[in-house]
């Protein structure tokens, strides 16, 4: 955590700002490319990273917080071990924002992020030009906010078109 | 030079196959990624696997990008400023669980630098325009600005 006190004039008003953290998760693959597109992004924040294997964040000059297991819908106990470690890392760091480009063990750390208060961004991968992923739906739900990088897929109490990373 | 992938998940014998036989006329080196597919090309440099650091250095140094039509792919061409031709994964042949790339290569193929072949038989159109294809055009430039800007709005409003 880090607290920036200024003082102004005569100690008058004293004005403490306080940044937090921000905790980026992604699974491998596209998902992990579509984070790094929005990497910049992060730059004048206290940002730390989450992905499945160590060799791609390496590769992109990431020091990564934790790793985490892949899991999908598929495996129930890979997921709840998936979740388990989402806690985890989620209790250890107390982000102030979890943001996720997917897939299941991003919703994981999100919903962890829920239960420990954070505010949670899901962000829908560009790959889902048809219809938002499971996670999306269930992210409308668990995430304070669930973007999706197709105009047409957005509505009144659907997901949030905010712009594409491609 | 042109790089080809088919990914990391499965083999694309197909896609490997057809540009097998137009590497011999293109009159370009050919560096095929092909997983493990078991068709063995005699016309290009065939990798099955290509760690990252490696890859990132042959995206680098090609003129253009060949690949299935996974996002990964077109991603991929984007990071490097590259033009990338898509070959699209069918179920009914087996190549795919599901037509996801077949939605996907519709969904790109206005983009300026990506070229969709929907069969074998329109890669090599799709790679001279490729290769035709100016990189430094305005319309080339990945507009992601949009989603930056709202990641910043998001971040300003929750973390500070």
């Amino acid at each position: 955590m880090i607290y920036l006190i200024l003082i102004m004039n005569n100690d008058e008003d004293i004005v403490i700002l306080q940044g937090g953290s921000v905790l980026a998760v992604s699974s491998g693959g596209g998902h992990w490319d579509e984070l790094m597109l929005l990497r910049d992004g992060f730059e004048n924040y206290d940002v730390r990273f989450v992905t499945t294997s160590k060799d791609i964040a390496d590769v992109n000059g990431v020091e990564l917080f934790s790793k985490i297991p892949d899991c999908n819908q598929n495996q129930l106990i890979r997921s709840f071990l998936c979740f388990i470690c989402a806690l985890w890392i989620v209790a250890r760091l107390r982000p102030r924002v979890v943001i996720s480009t997917g897939a299941a063990p991003g919703f994981f750390c999100i919903l962890a992020g829920r239960l420990f208060g954070a505010r949670t961004l899901w962000i829908d991968s560009i790959a889902n030009s048809e219809e938002l992923s499971m996670c999306g739906q269930l992210s409308r739900t668990v995430a304070h906010e669930c973007w999706t990088q197709w105009p047409h897929l957005a509505g009144t109490n659907g997901p949030r078109f905010k712009g594409s990373v491609l | 030079m042109i790089l080809v992938t088919v990914g990391t998940q499965l083999a694309f014998d197909r896609l490997i196959r057809a540009m097998d036989v137009l590497a011999g006329n293109l009159g370009v080196p050919v560096i095929a990624q092909t997983g493990d597919g078991e068709y063995a090309p005699k016309n290009m440099v065939v990798r099955s696997r290509i760690p990252p650091a490696e890859f990132n250095e042959l995206a680098t140094a090609s003129d253009l990008l060949v690949g299935h039509a996974g996002t990964g792919t077109i991603l991929t061409a984007s990071k490097f400023h590259k033009p990338v031709v898509l070959l699209p994964r069918r179920a009914s042949l087996g190549e795919h669980r599901n037509d996801h790339q077949l939605a996907t290569a519709k969904a790109f193929e206005k983009r300026a630098g990506v070229f969709v072949a929907m069969e074998e038989g329109d890669l090599e159109k799709a790679i001279r325009e490729a290769q035709n294809f100016d990189t430094s055009r305005q319309d080339y430039h990945a507009s992601s600005n949009a989603i930056q800007n709202s990641l910043q709005e998001f971040l300003k409003q929750w973390v500070h």
